[in-house]
């Protein structure tokens, strides 16, 4: 009986994305970084000159490697409640989502972007796979869950320019997205479906489409990008992009339940900063029991942003209380060219962070050449995000 | 929609009767709500050829709770053993058969009564550690752990402890080992050595070589029935007798008990389970729900994965509950005949299990989705000593064979009959007349099993006894102190702790807990 499955993909290790041969030509440092079995640029020129295209101008990141389900069938919307805190029933056809979801011990196992491209047809958009859980879920349930991670190759086209390019493109309408809508483009004869979404909290969209549309897809962007400065841009960028924005990455600010080897490392949508994607009222979903519980007993952790004094960034830093109690640490950090700060996301120990806001200190290490300098800096507690432009929400936005 | 109840127990198993008549002494308004026309789920005697009964699922009592017993004054509500402490032969085909009845062995070398003595001595010692557990709630580990747990945990360890250090040795030796291991290492008799390994493997997805077979023979040996741990007794008029007498007891007790009353659903309001649905629609509402189906038809069938989390609904769903084991009942017109065998020991429990071999190569075929070549069996003829089961002269045999998968590849349907006659020439080979006595035959398949008695898989135990799935992993954890994740709904049937067999302790753990943690 031959074996439906692939037997040579052992011979190509890392993939290339459908848009590799576009960003590999544009790869002046060759930096690339590995992304869910696929190369994506870290960076193409210059990381910092890169960012600033994004908050400045135009930039196109290749998101193909993020992974991708598909969710349909007569009961995809009951599925989505279960497997998500949110209200599904709620998210109307061509409005995304952005969700989170629990194992039975409530604590968060991604986060992601919920699309409701149909009545009855998802897609689930998200860092770590979970073909297994998802399939799991579907037990008891008319729907049927596939990865199509591979089917659809995806742009993120983000900056305040991203709009008036695309407008230059031909796509008529497109300025009448607003932020978490989805709708179906012909860009000169090749279907798109453009949401207005993004991880860089500024104006920017996310172009989906079938892998032979990538390329010429990338190249007519570029063609029409020049006048507004349009550039690639990599990872590295990017993560300035989303700290600012203030979003959370797994595997970074958090732990995905299932990767935690210590139980006690999990943590809920509560102490993530995402109680405000938790509806109890919707009917029972993935951790709802545990969830009501640690909401009666209290939360043992916080994820919170920081201001830092000084301008030293303070990646992994320790925080104490009083110099001297370590009450949490910094997950992800950078200085905020924008903002002017020194920005951090941290994971505190409650009641530091929630309720005890006062005397926090960040010990942070910096080498210089080749001599650690200690520092204590103090730091505070601000709102998320760091960076919040007015054009990120603008309908319909301005024409840079 | 009917009155409210305090408590809806789904089935009427014994289980559902034991929890029933507890709940009911407690004083909670309780009702039984039982698909067939009988309660007694497994535990039944039914007509299966005119004028000839039988107990058409468990036929033999090995370990009915003492404490249910005697808490629920069965033998005032008609409770009678029509023969207790019945011996265990193996059969032989030349005659030199082997017999079996407590310490004692007859019928092997002085070497190997000796030691069978001793293993026997040695084993009940080891299963009597393990007896109060049946009893007791299984400790909740980890995160959550009570001081109860920690109590209930404590208690098991001591009890180990306390057999000193040399025992406890010993026992942490065998206990995860493979009967086949320990058979050898003392017999030589290849019929007492089969027959050992019979009774560790019968009822579960094991062979004599697959490790922890030796904690199912000392599960065997925890239970207690007529005051011997370890016996072994036929209940008068059948096994319905048992559930009848629970019903009975349950009744006088104020349960009210509707057969003929499937549920379809369990309702759910507001994240509590809050009663039943039948089938046509009838609603009874409960303020408590206990379930003595087993745990895949209750979260799954009856009560829906939606209202459950992922990660408990898989676990349930991956559960072991395919039943290896077949049902012959024969209708016979004659008194059986097996050359070598006194009366006393025709009486008792005869097992074709000739060898280590032959069990271990009959669980083979069960591997790979067949039905044994030549099955091991168990068979009784309960109408020697109660004659109120078949026409005068006439006689009824039970048997239990194993491996009959149920998920066969060839299907039942198209290997029922040959199967049949498989059991019928292999009792042949001991019992020579025995196909001309034949009236009638009923072969029950796990498929007719599950059918019958609504067990998933027709696994007996309602999921594989393995020591993955015994204690707080039983049925799977989040479940395993009979509450379920669902406020409002418990667990009360075999597929819960301490398991299957008519033994009832599933049941009286199941409605303490629905006591001491659900208000009236």
């Amino acid at each position: 009986m031959p074996l439906d499955v692939e037997q040579e993909h052992y011979k190509v290790r890392v993939r290339g994305t459908p848009f590799h041969e576009r960003t590999a030509a544009l790869n002046l440092n060759n930096d690339w970084q590995r992304w869910a079995g696929y190369t994506v640029p870290n960076s193409y020129f210059n990381s910092e000159l890169e960012y600033f295209a994004i908050r400045n101008a135009a930039t196109l990141y290749d998101v193909s490697p993020m992974i991708k389900y598909r969710i349909s069938g007569a009961e995809a919307e009951a599925y989505c409640n279960r497997l998500v805190t949110r209200d599904v029933a709620k998210l109307k056809p061509g409005r995304v989502a952005y969700v989170v979801w629990c194992n039975d011990a409530g604590h968060a196992l991604d986060d992601g972007t919920l699309f409701r491209l149909g009545e009855s047809e998802f897609r689930l958009c998200c860092q770590e796979r979970h073909l297994d859980w998802l399939l799991d879920c579907a037990l008891g349930f008319d729907v049927a869950v596939e990865e199509v991670t591979w089917d659809i190759a995806g742009l993120a086209l983000q900056g305040p320019a991203s709009c008036a390019l695309l407008r230059r493109c031909g796509l008529e309408g497109l300025e009448q997205l607003k932020p978490f809508d989805v709708r179906d483009f012909d860009l000169d004869g090749q279907k798109l479906s453009i949401s207005r979404t993004g991880f860089t909290g500024d104006l920017g969209y996310e172009l989906w489409m079938a892998p032979e549309a990538a390329l010429p897809v990338w190249d007519r962007l570029f063609e029409a990008g020049t006048l507004h400065g349009l550039r690639p841009a990599g990872s590295a960028a990017l993560d300035l992009a989303r700290i600012e924005a203030g979003f959370i990455l797994p595997t970074v600010d958090f732990v995905p339940a299932d990767q935690a080897l210590r139980h006690t490392r999990g943590r809920s949508p509560f102490e993530l900063g995402l109680e405000w994607l938790v509806d109890f009222g919707k009917g029972h979903f993935n951790g709802r029991r545990a969830l009501l519980d640690e909401k009666k007993k209290g939360s043992q952790y916080c994820l919170v942003g920081l201001d830092i004094q000084g301008n030293k960034a303070a990646p992994h830093a320790l925080i104490y209380h009083g110099q001297n109690v370590e009450v949490g640490q910094i997950t992800s950090a950078m200085w905020s060219p924008t903002c002017k700060k020194n920005i951090a996301l941290a994971s505190f120990r409650r009641p530091y962070g929630d309720s005890i806001r006062t005397d926090l200190w960040v010990e942070i290490y910096v080498l210089k050449e080749l001599k650690w300098d200690k520092l204590m800096v103090r730091c505070k507690v601000v709102d998320r995000p760091f960076f919040a432009p007015e054009r990120r929400r603008a309908t319909p936005p301005g024409d840079f | 929609m009917s009155a409210g109840y305090d408590v809806a127990i789904v089935g009427g198993g014994h289980n559902g009767l034991v929890c029933a008549a507890y709940l009911a002494k407690a004083g909670r308004k309780v009702v039984v709500l039982e698909t067939a026309k009988e309660t007694g789920g497994a535990a039944k005697t039914e007509v299966f050829s005119p004028g000839f009964k039988v107990s058409s699922g468990a036929h033999l009592l090995y370990q009915l709770h003492p404490k249910v017993l005697a808490d629920l004054a069965l033998e005032k509500h008609g409770l009678k053993l029509a023969a207790d402490d019945l011996a265990t032969v193996a059969l032989a085909r030349d005659g030199a058969h082997v017999t079996l009845k407590g310490p004692s062995v007859e019928g092997v070398s002085p070497d190997d009564a000796r030691a069978y003595a001793n293993l026997h001595e040695r084993l009940l010692r080891f299963a009597a550690a393990l007896r109060p557990m049946l009893s007791q709630v299984p400790p909740r580990l980890g995160e959550g752990m009570g001081l109860a747990d920690k109590i209930a945990l404590a208690k098991l360890g001591w009890s180990i402890r306390r057999l000193g250090r040399v025992e406890m040795r010993e026992f942490l030796r065998i206990v995860l080992m493979n009967v086949a291991d320990l058979a050898e290492e003392r017999f030589e008799s290849d019929l007492l050595k089969g027959a050992l390994s019979f009774d560790a493997v019968l009822g579960t997805h094991l062979g004599p070589r697959s490790p922890s077979t030796v904690l199912t023979l000392l599960y065997r040996l925890a239970g207690e029935v007529s005051g011997g741990q370890g016996r072994i007794a036929l209940p008068a008029g059948g096994m319905g007798s048992v559930t009848a007498a629970l019903r009975q007891a349950a009744e006088a007790a104020g349960a009210e008990v509707r057969t003929g009353s499937p549920v379809a659903q369990i309702l759910v309001e507001q994240d509590r389970a809050v009663g039943v649905g039948l089938d046509g629609g009838e609603v009874v509402t409960a303020r408590t729900v206990v379930s003595n189906a087993d745990p895949k038809t209750t979260f799954l069938c009856l009560l829906g994965a939606r209202h459950l989390d992922a990660g408990f609904v898989r676990r349930v769903h991956k559960l072991r509950s395919r039943g290896d084991v077949a049902k012959l009942h024969l209708a016979l017109d004659g008194r059986p005949e097996i050359p070598g065998l006194s009366e006393a020991q025709i009486r008792g429990r005869l097992v074709i299990a000739p060898s280590i071999m032959e069990v271990e190569e009959a669980f083979n075929a069960a591997k790979y989705g067949e039905a044994s070549a030549a099955p091991a069996m168990e068979l009784v003829i309960p109408s020697l000593g109660d004659p109120s089961l078949a026409p005068e002269g006439k006689h009824v045999l039970s048997a239990v064979a194993i491996y009959a998968p149920y998920a066969l590849k060839a299907g039942w349907d198209r290997t029922r009959e040959s199967f049949k006659q498989r059991l019928i020439d292999r009792i042949a080979l001991y019992a020579p007349k025995i196909e001309q006595q034949i009236v009638a035959a009923e072969l029950l398949t796990p498929i007719d099993l599950e059918k019958r008695f609504g067990m998933t898989g027709g696994h007996w135990h309602h999921g594989e006894l393995a020591v993955d799935q015994l204690l707080m992993n039983r049925p799977v954890p989040g479940a395993h102190q009979y509450a379920a994740p669902l406020p409002g709904l418990y667990l009360c049937g075999a597929g819960a702790h301490p398991g299957g067999g008519v033994m009832g302790a599933a049941g009286m753990n199941a409605a303490r807990q629905v006591i001491a943690r659900e208000k009236r």
